[in-house]
């Protein structure tokens, strides 16, 4: 059971460091679905461990609501990606002191 | 066990793959790696109807989004090894590595109780059970995902609609275009030809041949030239036919030759 | 040697009836012609440029008429039953305070009275005249009124706070008429400079005033002089210095003395009136009036005594050195003063003597002054003797008059100064030999700079300037010369028979000098010839010499000091007004470098901490992220901490 917990864990962990290092939108969307399944890994886990189903259903509700936001996240990177031509993170940074 | 211990050093390498290649769209097959792991693990974890809804809905719809979207963006996009902001990789690490240490330690000196099992819960079947409790307590929140659900997709619609700025040309005004651009710099007014036409041989590697005998390079991809894998048309076409079939006699050859005429005429 | 008196006079008035009880129109007439003149400057000026003058005087006058009245009445009556006291209203009555508007009116006040109404009359009428061109006469009037009232409320108030109303009126009227001529910036700081300087004296007077109350419950002379021998002898030392202060502010005594000699730049009806005959002497009338409290203490009184002395000699030496005829005689008055305080520090023996004294500079002094003014008046009001010069043959009135004063000052036989400051000389060597030897020396000094004067201003050759037509004044200015002139001769008929001793005796006691050491005509004769040193000197360094039209530069140290008011304006800024210069400008520096600096300081450094912090925002995404990323950190590492500990 434990075990379940620290790979969510350390999958969470590397999800984070890849919002931060890398530089393409997409990949950095990439890293937010790998910290969304780390998380459902460990609802199903605990649901595993308390012998109900509420851990299983709010993982099938991360997973409806991550498809949702994918699909409008997708949809901006696309909009940004045509006015600028670029899809890196770093372009974006006018709002600055 | 066994599957989990094959399976999550697998998902971490995988993760740690996402971050370091250079291409997106190795990164995009890595999360797929992880994803179906993930779906495996779920089955491990008697959930069955996560382990399906994991494979058709991440893997099977949203990964392919992320794929399609990447094709559009461009595949060729690399991100470059040279880190612009100041500090950033090493705050970065420092602080993954902080973040890990503390999730795993916190979560070692944790002690879970004893592990149920689903046996219970599962007993009318994985997916009646789950259905039972989202139709029953869940049941605001997943009418408030439906409405989530379509918001999602109005403003898909929205952000990658393109509005139309100039009028769109009618039939009219390509084909005044087209003569126009002859006029001007005497680019071809008609249509590309076909492969193999009058080659006797439609395949996509085989040239067109002009009316002077000689290939048309317009009608191959430029791209099997870069290759070099295009044919050499047949040059003797009434050589080839005779040669191929004997059986055929002088009053076939004559309304051949009449047909030729007549094909020569026209 | 101070005496002592066995006995000293309690105010025990009686109700005022029959024609006492017209004494509150003694101060209303003039005060109503005060809020005439003023107000209606603003509502009906037409009207007042055309009888505002007359009304002015007229006023006064009436009050000169019922003074004049309520006097002969009071020497009608038993000398036991001289004093009368008119309550008006409940003036104060807050917890245990209660002070009334009360009158008193005895023979200390009738005598006052009849200077101030009389001689005030006199520099209305002139004044007429003197102020024809000045397009603001009748606000001058008013404000002339409203000093006569202000004056008539200081000597009748019958306590210690109505005195004090008075006395700081006074002081509103004189700052108001010194700095008349509002456009000149001289006359300007001169007013403010007097009202200053008096300002000092005044919280003196306040804090004696709060130690009566806090003393006797009151500030009813009445009262206080009932209960003033129950009280304890440091007290009542501590009430005459204070009242000793606020006399000096008034009397231009040392060492508030500055402002006098500046308060000339005044027109001189108000030198005349103001700062000779009557508001400076008010120090005097304080003193005088408060002899019960003096009396009962020998170390204020050796303060007054000290004061005086210092001061007299200090007046006559600027008196000397004066090309300007309208300080010289300012500096006179300070020193004549002088004179006068010196008699009432001498106590119940002198007390009537200082009053005498008082009335005869009166005369002698308003006289001089107005002389002065006619001069001016003849000379392009051009105030420098040394562009005078035989001027007696171009203005023989004022000549002729000015001498008579001249002589009283001087104390030439037979004349009004001679009896008034004799007597005071006489007091004076018989109570202490180097306070009466100093008061000979003034008397010689006055001979000098006196004469100096006189023939500076009427003898010599003709010094005058181009375009300068000496002429006489018209008769609105001489007749109230000639009426002052003939009071400088016949004043000293109030001491024919011991008349002022007695008259005054019910309120200041009169000791008589038991067997003094030098008998009086000595004394006498030697003062005569101690004038009459002082008067050849002046004409053999004066009178013989030519008097060159520039005053000359190099000069002995006395003259130089002379000139600079011996230094008491140097002293002045050295004492007070560099030091709290300094002091302004610490606190200023203190305030806006140290107290701002807290304020401003803290805006610095929250903005200098926005300026290391702003850097924060980059703009970059993933700079934010890692920022998240910290804060995810601390919130874990919180839930852990708190859920494992």
């Amino acid at each position: 059971m434990t075990e379940y917990v620290v790979l969510s864990a350390i999958l969470f962990t590397i999800g984070a460091t890849g919002v931060l290092v890398r530089r393409n939108a997409i990949v950095v969307f990439m890293c937010v679905e790998l910290m969304l399944n780390a998380c459902n890994l460990a609802f199903v886990a605990f649901a595993r461990q308390h012998g109900n189903l509420d851990g299983q259903i709010a993982a099938f509700f991360v997973m409806v609501v991550a498809a949702a936001e994918v699909v409008v996240g997708l949809a901006i990177i696309m909009t940004i990606f045509r006015t600028r031509r670029s899809a890196s993170v770093d372009d974006a940074s006018l709002l600055k002191y | 066990m066994i599957a989990f211990w094959v399976l999550a050093p697998v998902m971490v390498l995988a993760a740690l793959g996402i971050l370091f290649v250079r291409k997106a769209v190795h990164a995009a097959l890595l999360l797929a790696v992880v994803m179906i792991s993930l779906a495996v693990l779920y089955a491990v974890l008697e959930a069955p109807f996560l382990f399906a809804v994991q494979i058709i809905v991440y893997t099977g719809a949203i990964l392919m989004l992320f794929l399609f979207v990447l094709m559009l963006v461009g595949v060729d996009a690399s991100d470059s090894v040279v880190e612009t902001i100041r500090g950033q990789r090493a705050l970065a690490a420092l602080g993954g590595l902080a973040l890990g240490l503390i999730l795993v330690i916190g979560v070692g000196q944790m002690s879970l109780g004893p592990v149920f099992g689903l046996d219970v819960a599962n007993r009318g079947g994985n997916i009646e059970g789950l259905a039972n409790i989202l139709f029953s307590r869940y049941v605001v929140a997943f009418e408030v995902t439906s409405a989530l659900l379509i918001t999602a997709a109005l403003g898909a619609m929205v952000l990658a609609h393109r509005e139309r700025l100039t009028p769109k040309p009618t039939q009219a005004d390509l084909a005044a275009a087209t003569v126009k651009a002859y006029a001007e710099s005497g680019a071809h007014p008609g249509a590309l030809p076909a492969p193999g036409v009058f080659a006797r041989h439609n395949a996509v590697d085989t040239p067109a041949l002009l009316p002077d005998g000689t290939p048309s390079e317009l009608s191959v991809s430029r791209t099997l030239m870069a290759r070099g894998v295009v044919r050499t048309p047949p040059r003797d076409v009434e050589r080839h036919l005779e040669q191929n079939d004997p059986a055929n006699d002088r009053a076939d050859s004559r309304a051949d030759s009449r047909a030729d005429d007549r094909g020569g005429d026209q | 040697m101070l005496a002592l008196h066995e006995e000293i006079p309690v105010v025990d008035p009686s109700t005022a009836d029959g024609a006492f009880s017209l004494l509150w129109l003694i101060i209303a007439l003039p005060l109503a012609g005060a809020a005439i003149l003023l107000i209606g400057g603003a509502l009906f000026p037409k009207a007042l440029k055309v009888w505002g003058h007359v009304l002015g005087t007229l006023l006064p006058i009436g009050s000169f008429v019922i003074s004049l009245v309520l006097f002969l009445q009071l020497m009608g009556r038993d000398e036991g039953d001289r004093q009368v006291v008119q309550h008006l209203y409940d003036w104060i009555q807050v917890g245990q305070l209660d002070v009334g508007m009360d009158l008193l009116y005895d023979p200390l006040t009738s005598l006052f009275l009849l200077l101030i109404t009389g001689v005030g009359s006199l520099i209305h009428v002139y004044s007429i005249g003197y102020m024809e061109h000045d397009e603001r006469r009748p606000r001058f009037f008013g404000y002339l009124n409203l000093f006569v009232a202000a004056m008539l409320m200081l000597v009748m108030s019958e306590n210690y706070l109505g005195l004090f109303l008075g006395w700081e009126g006074v002081g509103l009227a004189s700052y108001l008429l010194i700095g008349f001529w509002q456009h000149k910036h001289s006359a300007a700081a001169a007013a403010k400079k007097a009202f200053v300087i008096n300002r000092v004296g005044d919280m003196g007077l306040s804090t004696a005033v709060m130690l009566a109350f806090v003393t006797f419950g009151s500030t009813s002379f009445t009262v206080i002089s009932h209960s003033a021998g129950d009280a304890d002898s440091d007290v009542m030392t501590a009430f005459g210095l204070l009242l000793l202060l606020g006399a000096c502010g008034k009397s231009a005594q040392v060492p508030l003395q500055a402002w006098l000699l500046d308060a000339m730049e005044g027109p001189t009806p108000v030198s005349a009136l103001i700062h000779a005959a009557t508001m400076v002497t008010a120090g005097v009338y304080l003193v005088v009036r408060s002899n019960f409290i003096f009396e009962l203490t020998d170390a204020a009184r050796t303060a007054v005594v000290i004061v005086a002395t210092v001061t007299l000699l200090w007046g006559a030496v600027i008196g000397c050195a004066k090309d300007d005829i309208k300080k010289a005689l300012a500096g006179s008055t300070m020193s004549q003063i002088g004179y006068m305080m010196l008699g009432a520090g001498l106590g119940s023996a002198g007390y009537a003597f200082a009053i005498f004294h008082l009335l005869t500079h009166g005369f002698f002094k308003a006289n001089m002054f107005l002389g002065a003014g006619s001069v001016m008046h003849g000379m392009n009001d051009d105030v420098d003797m040394r562009h005078y010069g035989a001027l007696r043959k171009m203005l023989p009135v004022t000549f002729l008059t000015f001498a008579m004063g001249y002589l009283a000052i001087i104390g030439f036989p037979g004349f009004s100064g001679f009896w008034s400051k004799d007597k005071i000389i006489e007091v004076a060597l018989a109570e202490n030999p180097v306070v009466g030897v100093c008061a000979l020396l003034g008397a010689g000094i006055t001979g000098f700079y006196m004469t100096r004067l006189m023939l500076m201003t009427f003898f010599t050759e003709e010094r005058w300037e181009k375009d300068v037509h000496p002429h006489e004044s018209p008769k609105v200015m001489t007749i109230p010369l000639i009426v002052l002139a003939a009071l400088s001769v016949l004043g000293g008929l109030m001491l024919a028979g011991g008349w002022i001793e007695e008259w005054l005796e019910p309120v200041t006691g009169f000791t008589e000098e038991a067997d003094p050491a030098i008998p009086a005509l000595a004394v006498t004769g030697i003062a005569i010839l101690v004038v009459a040193a002082g008067v050849a000197t002046a004409i053999a360094l004066v009178g013989r010499r030519e008097v060159p039209r520039e005053a000359p530069q190099d000069v002995s140290l006395v003259t130089r000091a002379a000139r600079a008011d011996i230094y008491g304006d140097a002293i002045n800024d050295g004492l007070v007004v560099e030091p709290s210069r300094q002091l302004t400008t610490g606190l200023v520096t203190l305030d806006t470098s140290v107290i701002d600096k807290v304020f401003t300081g803290g805006a610095t450094t929250v903005s200098a901490i926005g300026v290391v912090l702003r850097r924060l925002q980059n703009g970059f995404v993933r700079s934010y992220a890692a920022s998240i990323l910290g804060g995810v950190l601390l919130v874990v590492l919180a839930l852990l901490a708190v859920n494992l500990a």
